[in-house]
């Protein structure tokens, strides 16, 4: 790896922004703009909105997208451990048992309390 | 060509910076952070680290921002004009914290100049050693017993966020 090989991702990032930018600006400039109330107001399908979108969101979304991040990050771990799978041998392989036993207690205490669960 | 990279990465990303802290919208704030971490993965694959600016993107701007969204969320932050004008103790502490912090950076710069200043066009070795295979190599070897605490860390992470959110039912 090299410097030089990162340039399609630039150059990836550069096409994915330019896009959106071009999109942006030409819908401004080529698409009819016709205002009135009824479109200036809130989008819910059709349906009469209720109150608006900030409201409290239960504290079971946040359970999930915690132990998401925290499995996440085992995955991260596996990753490089994984490339070096041959060389590493035994040693590597009750390395990341050793890593897996441990996540796996928090896998199963959060199974029995029930956090898995939805309501 | 590094430098032209790097001086639009530094642009943007202390652009974004500002508007993380400026924006009265939290979640504007957090869209903007989002940016910031672009930025900073851009400054890794330009020092060679190149796995860790894949994770950086993947965990921080994926699945961190995640978390703050759902914390802006939770924490209901109706209209934030409500904010204005309230809690300053709080401005005041924290402006003092990040003047002294500053200062810090400064004195440190100071004593030793371009002690901090990191590499930005490093050659091939920087690459090979910032890759998955050298990083894991010395991970599973010299640096197993950290990496297994690391391993006890998430635990601790999941056992208090369950600990936390699930207080009511048992």
């Amino acid at each position: 790896m090299m410097p030089q090989d990162f340039v399609p991702v630039l150059l990836t990032f550069a096409v994915v922004g330019g896009f959106a930018g071009i999109a942006l600006v030409a819908t401004h400039f080529l698409g009819p703009k016709a205002y009135s109330p009824i479109k200036q107001d809130t989008y819910e399908c059709g349906v009469d909105y209720i109150g608006d979108s900030r409201s409290r969101f239960s504290v079971k979304f946040y359970l999930v997208a915690v132990l998401f991040v925290m499995f996440d990050l085992e995955v991260v771990f596996m990753y490089p451990w994984a490339v070096n799978f041959r060389t590493l041998g035994t040693f590597g392989l009750a390395t990341m048992g050793i890593f897996l036993v441990i996540l796996t207690v928090g896998l199963l205490y959060e199974w029995k309390k029930g956090a898995l669960e939805w309501d | 060509m590094q430098t032209i990279i790097f001086a639009l990465l530094a642009l943007v990303s202390l652009f974004s910076a500002i508007m993380v802290v400026t924006r009265k919208n939290p979640v504007f704030s957090i869209l903007y952070l989002v940016l910031t971490f672009f930025c900073f993965a851009g400054f890794y694959v330009m020092l060679g680290a190149t796995f860790l600016a894949a994770i950086q993107i993947l965990v921080y701007a994926g699945a961190i921002m995640v978390l703050f969204l759902f914390v802006v969320m939770m924490l209901n932050l109706r209209e934030p004009e409500e904010l204005e004008g309230k809690n300053t103790l709080w401005q005041t502490m924290g402006a003092v914290v990040a003047i002294g912090f500053g200062l810090l950076v400064l004195a440190f710069l100071g004593r030793s100049p371009g002690a901090g200043v990191p590499n930005f066009q490093p050659g091939e070795e920087a690459y090979v050693m910032g890759g998955a295979k050298a990083l894991g190599k010395l991970l599973f070897t010299e640096f197993v017993f950290p990496f297994e605490i690391a391993g006890v860390l998430l635990l601790a992470a999941v056992i208090g966020a369950v600990a936390l959110a699930k207080r009511k039912r048992v």
